[in-house]
């Protein structure tokens, strides 16, 4: 699904590399996890997949299905069935959240040639989504994020998620910042959309959204690498000792 | 105090290039004294304090340049609404293009027709309330205006009257000079909603003066139309009486040079006064609000809501005072101006003011400019929605908070629907 080879990106405005050659592989099904320090990169390398500015990739490639994700404007990304849940969700002061999931949704379907969803269908799919993740419709009609909790943000980034239906959903810190109830909403709500055709990257620092959404593959990042890849063991050990041991360990 | 020669030549220029409109007795007085106050003050000049932004070159010149006549090809704005329609075309009443001048509630009439009566109600207004804003500043096309616009309509509003007015302003001639007068007089309690449209003329001078009783309320539309090549000037003066509400809202999209002076007066404790605007420029657009309001009197409130989306070369303008006269205690005033840039090209220039004789008082105001915000952009399109239509619905967004001072939502909806076109029409 997901293909990373020898990424290296650097800030396009100072000459700070970012990230050092990340080798990374997603299969359709799977579910992989990323965890790392602060500061590793694992963002990062979630923006340059999703297509944000301000960074330069300066070798190395990165593909979706066989498509090279790259080249692409951010939104031909997410027609392509890419998906960001972003660390830090952004606020859309006058845009309504139900205008910006329609407009979403169908702008997604017609770049892929596909009939657009007429409002009665959106409204019931919304209906549908958004109590399974128990979002208040007074959060529907509110602008985007505005004045939302940090909890209620997050769990926003999954009903986007439910409603857009990615192949390839990447989650930056989708928990953190959530309650215990939250985060099992989350996790059922990411383990609702597991399928065989779909893939999931999910960076975390804690081992506890890992309990819930259990990765086929842990990998752990380093200064802009991917510095060891192994079994859900791989994070309990993370929980238990740190970084210190690992990041030794390969240096 | 003799005006310099320089400037006291221009201005007799100017005059002797207008007709003396017809009609004598009460409006023949009020002519001649405005008049008298036009040439005292002369045309206005760009080292003016209050034109320091906005060159009266073109408002200034005895003939109006030429305009050329845009082919709007979407659906009249407001033309769905069930409403009153008086027609004016380059300035000229059309008897035969709009409703009949009766309503309940309504008394109407042509200027000229007013004019012509010995006694009218409409002397107590007209170039009154533009006489009384010529104080602290003056606004020498208002003066002209009272002097020289021989055409409008005098409407006196005894009830709610639930279907609005609109004047409707149609372009058709290349090189007309318009000039129209706008008296409306709220009785005690009544209600009014007056939509406006249309370029006008080449080049337009209109003065509205409003009266609103006690406890009446007035709502204000307009949607400034689309020629590119036009020029309008154009004054709002109101008066508010005791627990009175006045709101006004403006849309001006496009236009090669538009002022618009708005000047209140809060003479009735527990007023409230809205004015809000939304300009859209791309291109060759010079767009001015300049607004005043007076506060002089208790627990009133005004708000003042300025937006604008400027491209390629487009300048926007706010100049807002909020004056607030001694004893005028218990006031709330607001005021925001806001102008989002779509590239480098463009400008905003800003000078907002707050003048405050009373101390118990909660006064606030705020200007910014800035780009499209690149994280909601950025957002968006991680989201699939393309640049062109993410810029529009930011471009809405920011407006907002201007168009939601359009009380009734079928307007409103209007307003939006005819941004969404002007919009839709510049995707790149
Ligand atoms: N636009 C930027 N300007 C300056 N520094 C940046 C920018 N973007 C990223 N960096 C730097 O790159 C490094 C990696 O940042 P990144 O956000 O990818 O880390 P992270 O692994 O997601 O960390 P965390 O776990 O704290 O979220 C950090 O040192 C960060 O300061
Ligand atoms: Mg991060």
């Amino acid at each position: 699904m997901l293909k990373i080879e020898n990424l290296e990106v650097k800030l396009e405005e100072e000459d700070k590399e970012i990230l050092k050659g990340v080798d990374l592989e997603v299969p359709a099904g799977a579910v992989h996890a990323i965890m790392g320090p602060n500061g590793s990169g694992k963002s990062t390398l979630s923006y340059v997949l999703s297509g944000r500015d301000g960074y330069e990739v300066t070798g190395g490639t990165a593909t979706l299905e066989g498509k090279d994700l790259l080249g692409m404007e951010p939104e031909e990304r997410a027609a392509a069935g890419l998906f960001l849940a972003f660390q830090y969700p952004v606020e859309i002061p006058g845009v309504g959240n139900m205008t910006f999931l329609r407009t979403a949704l169908n702008a997604q379907k017609k770049a892929r040639g596909e009939p657009e969803v007429s409002a009665g269908d959106f409204l019931k799919l919304v209906r549908e989504k958004s109590k399974a993740l128990e979002i208040e419709p007074d959060m529907l009609k509110r602008p985007v994020n505005v004045g939302f909790s940090g909890g209620e943000k997050k769990r926003n980034e999954i009903l986007q998620m439910a409603i857009l239906e990615p192949r390839m959903c990447i989650l930056d810190e989708t928990d953190s910042g959530l309650d215990v109830d939250a985060m099992r909403l989350v996790a059922e709500g990411v383990n609702a959309l597991r399928d065989a055709g779909r893939a999931f990257l999910v960076i975390t620092h804690y081992q506890r959204l890992l309990d819930h959404i259990r990765p086929d593959v842990v990998h752990i990042m380093a200064n802009g690498r991917i510095v060891k890849s192994g079994g859900p063991e791989l994070a309990l050990e993370v929980e238990q000792n740190g970084y210190a041991d690992i990041l030794a360990e390969v240096a | 105090m003799a005006l310099p020669q320089k400037r006291q030549d221009a201005t007799e220029a100017r005059i002797a290039a207008l007709d003396t409109p017809g009609g004598g007795g009460w409006i023949r007085k009020a002519r001649d004294e405005a008049l008298a106050r036009f040439r005292s003050m002369g045309l206005p000049e760009r080292r003016d304090e209050y034109w320091r932004f906005t060159r009266p070159d073109e408002l200034n010149a005895a003939a109006a340049p030429e305009a050329a006549i845009l082919e709007a090809k979407e659906t009249q704005v407001f033309g769905a609404l069930d409403r009153l329609c008086i027609v004016f075309r380059d300035g000229v009443f059309d008897e035969a293009a709009s409703d009949k001048l009766e309503g309940e509630g309504l008394e109407i009439e042509r200027l000229a027709d007013a004019a012509r009566a010995d006694i009218h109600w409409a002397k107590d207004l007209y170039g009154v309330l533009e006489a009384r804003a010529q104080v602290p500043v003056v606004r020498p096309f208002a003066a002209l205006n009272t002097a020289f616009a021989a055409d409008g309509v005098v409407i006196r509003v005894t009830g709610r009257v639930t279907k609005p007015v609109h004047l409707r302003y149609l372009h058709e001639k290349t090189d007309s000079d318009a000039m129209l007068h706008v008296v409306v007089r709220l009785e005690e309690g009544a209600e009014l909603t007056l939509l406006e449209n249309g370029p006008a003329a080449a080049r337009f001078n209109k003065c509205m003066e409003v009266d609103v009783a006690d406890r009446a309320a007035f709502h204000h539309v307009r949607a400034q139309g689309r020629d590119h090549e036009r020029r309008a000037v154009t004054h709002l003066f109101g008066r508010l009486g005791k627990e009175s509400v006045f709101k006004s809202f403006t849309l001006t999209s496009n236009g090669r040079l538009t002022r618009n002076e708005v000047f209140l007066e809060l003479t009735g404790d527990d007023a409230v006064a809205h004015v809000a605007g939304a300009a859209v420029g791309d291109g060759d657009f010079h767009h001015d609000d300049t607004v005043f309001i007076v506060h002089d009197a208790l627990n009133c409130e005004s708000r003042q809501v300025f937006k604008k989306v400027l491209r390629n070369g487009a300048v926007g303008v706010f100049q807002g005072k909020i004056l607030v006269k001694r004893g005028a205690q218990k006031t709330d005033g607001y005021q925001i101006s806001q102008a989002l840039l779509l590239d480098e090209d463009a400008q905003f220039l800003a000078k907002p003011e707050l003048e405050i004789y009373a101390d118990d008082v909660a006064c606030s105001h705020g200007s910014t400019s800035g780009a499209i915000d690149e994280d909601a952009m950025f957002y968006l399109r991680s989201r699939g929605v393309p640049e062109s239509q993410a810029t529009d619905l930011l471009v809405l967004a920011f407006l907002a908070e201007a168009i939601d001072e359009v009380e009734d939502a079928t307007i409103s909806e209007d307003i939006r629907s005819r941004l969404e076109g002007w919009l839709s029409r510049r995707r790149r």
